[in-house]
C-alpha cells in the first residue's frame, strides 16, 4: 500500500513539475501565438538553434478565439498573428505595444505595397509586420461555364442554379453583395446593408450550399461550377484539378493581411522582435511560403522562388496598382457588428 | 417478412453509426490530400504521423493527462464514496446531489469558471491547470460508479475484519477493495475516456505550448485537417475496438473455466 501511495505521489509531483518548470534556452524564451498550420515547424527549430531562444508555440483557430485570451491575460504571449480588422480592434483597445523597428532591419524585405495596404488598419505602420496575405475571389470550372468570368454578377446568374458555392461567413458574404452593388465592404449605412441583404436572399435560392473550407474539395471533385474562395487555396486547387481558374472580380474585393503584433503585456518583447525579424529574412519567409502556400508579402523571398510560374503568378502576387477597389476589412465597432449579424441571420433563416 | 424488416432496420442503424468511421479509415489510406480524389493506396500518412512532433506531443499530453487524471480521480472519488456512505441519510442525499451537478453542468460553464478561478489565484496556465481541471470533472464519474458497489457490499464483513484484529486500512485493502474493484475500474475507464475527448474545458484551462489532441485538431480548422489526423483517428479507433474485444471476451472464458 505504501508503495502505491509513493508511486502516486511521484506521478503527481512529476506532473506538476512538468507543468511549471519549462525548459528555457540560454537566451530566454519567446511565446508565439499563431494560426494552426501557419508556420514551417523547421523554422522554429532553426530559430532556436541560431538565437538560443526557446520557442513556446501555441495555436488558435479564429481571431475571435484569440482575442479574449489576449484581453483577459490568462496566458501571456510575446508575439501574435491576427488578421487586419482584429489588429485594428486590438489597437483601439490598447492591447498592442509599438514595435521597435530598429530591431527589425529585415522589414526592408517587405514589399511597400503591403505596408501601404496595412495602413487601413494600422495607420502609421507602428504595430504590425505583414506575414501572409491573400484576396477573396471566384474559383470556377472552365468546363462548366460558358465564358470567362470577371464579375461577382455570375453568382446571381440563374443558369448556374445549384452550382454555386458561397462562403459561410458574415463579412465575406456581405463583402460580395456590397462590392457587387458598388459599395464599400466596410459600409455601415443601413440602406446599403438592407440592399445587400435583399440581394443575398435572392442569391440564396441559387446557391448549392454555404461552405467554409469544403469549397476546396467540392471544386476539385467537380461538385460545383463556381465558388467563392481565398486565393491561398486557389493555387492548391488548380494543382489538383487543372480545369479550375481563379479570378479577382472587376468590382473589387477583400484583400486580407495576417500580421505579427506584440501584445502590451508581452514578457519578452525583445525576443519577440528578434522572432519577427527572423521571419522577415528572405530564406525563412520562402520556407514558410512553401509550407503554408499562402502568398508572402516578402519581396526578397518572392525573388528566390525558382518556379517562374509561381513567382509571376497574378493569383499569388496580384499587382495592387491595377485595382482601385481593393479593400481590407475594418473593425466596425460593436453596433455595426451586431447589425451585420442580425442581417446575416435574416439571410440564413429566410 | 417481419424478420427481414428487422434485419434491414438493424443494418440501417449500423450503417449510419459506422459509415462515418469507415469513410475516415478509407481516407487515411488515400494518397491524395483531398477527399475528392482517390490517389491510390498508401501508408505514407501513418509514417508522417509518427514523424510529426506536434501531433505526437499532443498525443503524449492527451494520454498522460487522461491517465493521471483518471488515477487521481479514482483515488479521490473512492475516498469520497467511503465518506458519503457513512453520512446520515439527509447529508448523503445532499452530497450525492452536489457531486452530480458538475456532471450535468454544461462543459462551457465548468471551463470558464475554472479559468476564472485560476485567474483569481494567479496560476500560470499549463499542464497542471489542465490536469487539475480534468481531475475535477472526472471525480463525479468515479463516485457514480463506485457508490452502488459500495452500498451493495455487506458492511458486516468489514466489521468482522476489524473484530479479527485487522487495522482499518488493512481491512479496507483486503476485504473492501476487491469487492468494489469492478466499480473503481469502470469509474477509471469512464474518467479516462471523458478526459480523452474533452475539448471545451481543456480549451479554457490550457496555456501556451500545451495541446491535447482535441485542441490540436481544432486549430487545423483554418487550413483544413491534414490526412495524418485521419490515420491517427483510425489507430485510436482500432485500439478502442481491440480493448473492447478483450474486455468482452474475457468473462466468457472465466465462465467456461468455472463450468469445467
Amino acid at each position: 500500500m505504501k508503495q502505491w501511495t509513493a508511486l502516486l505521489l511521484l506521478a503527481v509531483i512529476t506532473a506538476l513539475l512538468t507543468g511549471c518548470g519549462r525548459k528555457t534556452g540560454p537566451n530566454g524564451e519567446v511565446i508565439v501565438y499563431n494560426w494552426g498550420e501557419y508556420i514551417d515547424p523547421d523554422v522554429l527549430v532553426m530559430f532556436e538553434e541560431e538565437t538560443g531562444i526557446s520557442v513556446i508555440y501555441d495555436e488558435f483557430e479564429t481571431n475571435e478565439i484569440m482575442y479574449p485570451k489576449i484581453e483577459n491575460g490568462a496566458s501571456l504571449y510575446d508575439v501574435v498573428c491576427p488578421s487586419d480588422y482584429m489588429i485594428e480592434k486590438m489597437i483601439q483597445n490598447e492591447l498592442l505595444a509599438e514595435i521597435n523597428f530598429d530591431h527589425i532591419p529585415n522589414i526592408k524585405n517587405i514589399d511597400s505595397q503591403y505596408l501601404i495596404q496595412s495602413r487601413e488598419f494600422d495607420p502609421d505602420n507602428k504595430y504590425s509586420v505583414p506575414f501572409c496575405f491573400g484576396t477573396v475571389g471566384i474559383l470556377y470550372n472552365k468546363t462548366m461555364v460558358d465564358s470567362p468570368i470577371d464579375s461577382w454578377d455570375i453568382l446571381w446568374d440563374e443558369r448556374y442554379k445549384d452550382n454555386i458555392l458561397m462562403q459561410d461567413s458574415v463579412r465575406d458574404a456581405f463583402m460580395v453583395a456590397l462590392k457587387r452593388l458598388g459599395y464599400s465592404m466596410n459600409s455601415t449605412d443601413e440602406t446599403q446593408l438592407q440592399q445587400a441583404k435583399e440581394s443575398l436572399i435572392v442569391q440564396k435560392a441559387l446557391t448549392q450550399a454555404y461552405v467554409v473550407d469544403q469549397v476546396r474539395d467540392k471544386m476539385i471533385g467537380n461538385e460545383a461550377a463556381i465558388g467563392v474562395i481565398y486565393s491561398g487555396e486557389a493555387i492548391y486547387t488548380k494543382s489538383e484539378n487543372n480545369d479550375l481558374e481563379y479570378v479577382i472580380p472587376k468590382e473589387g474585393t477583400n484583400i486580407w493581411i495576417d500580421s505579427w503584433v506584440i501584445p502590451k503585456n508581452a514578457p519578452n518583447k525583445e525576443n519577440a522582435e528578434k522572432f519577427i525579424n527572423f521571419l522577415c529574412r528572405a530564406d525563412i519567409a520562402l520556407k514558410n511560403f512553401e509550407y503554408i502556400t499562402y502568398s508572402t508579402p516578402n519581396a526578397a523571398a518572392r525573388a528566390l522562388i525558382t518556379d517562374d510560374e509561381i513567382r509571376s503568378n497574378p493569383v499569388a502576387f496580384p499587382d495592387f496598382t491595377q485595382y482601385d477597389n481593393l479593400e481590407t476589412y475594418r473593425y466596425l465597432g460593436e453596433d455595426a457588428t451586431y447589425q451585420y449579424n442580425a442581417l446575416w441571420k435574416e439571410v440564413k433563416s429566410y | 417478412m417481419k424478420h427481414t424488416i428487422q434485419k434491414i432496420y438493424i443494418g440501417l442503424i449500423l450503417i449510419l453509426l459506422y459509415a462515418p468511421i469507415a469513410t475516415l479509415i478509407v481516407l487515411s489510406f488515400n494518397a491524395s490530400k483531398t477527399r475528392a480524389k482517390w490517389g491510390g493506396f498508401t501508408l505514407k500518412w501513418y509514417g508522417e504521423l509518427f514523424q510529426n512532433e506536434a501531433i505526437m506531443g499532443a498525443l503524449t499530453h492527451t494520454l498522460l493527462i487522461a491517465f493521471l487524471s483518471a488515477v487521481i480521480a479514482s483515488v479521490i472519488g473512492t475516498a469520497a464514496c467511503l465518506g458519503i456512505l457513512h453520512m446520515r441519510k439527509r447529508t448523503r442525499t445532499i452530497f450525492l446531489g452536489i457531486t452530480n451537478i458538475p456532471m450535468l453542468n454544461a462543459d462551457i460553464v465548468t471551463g470558464i469558471s475554472l479559468m476564472l478561478l485560476y485567474l483569481a489565484f494567479g496560476a500560470s496556465f499549463g499542464f497542471s491547470t489542465v490536469l487539475m481541471a480534468h481531475i475535477t470533472f472526472n471525480i463525479p464519474y468515479v463516485i457514480l460508479s463506485v457508490m452502488p458497489k459500495l452500498s451493495q457490499m455487506n458492511y458486516s464483513t468489514y466489521e468482522a475484519g476489524l473484530d479479527l484484529g485487522g487495522s482499518p486500512a488493512y481491512v479496507f485493502f483486503v476485504i473492501v477493495f476487491p469487492e468494489i474493484f469492478p466499480g473503481i475500474l469502470s469509474g477509471f475507464l469512464m474518467a479516462f475516456t471523458m478526459s480523452l475527448d474533452d475539448f471545451i474545458i481543456t480549451h479554457f484551462t490550457k496555456g501556451p505550448g500545451i495541446d491535447t489532441l482535441s485542441t490540436k485538431i481544432y486549430t487545423e480548422l483554418k487550413k483544413g485537417i491534414k490526412p495524418e489526423i485521419y490515420s491517427l483517428s483510425t489507430l485510436l479507433f482500432l485500439s478502442v475496438l481491440i480493448l473492447l474485444l478483450i474486455i468482452n471476451l474475457k468473462p466468457d472464458k472465466r465462465k467456461e473455466m468455472t463450468a469445467q
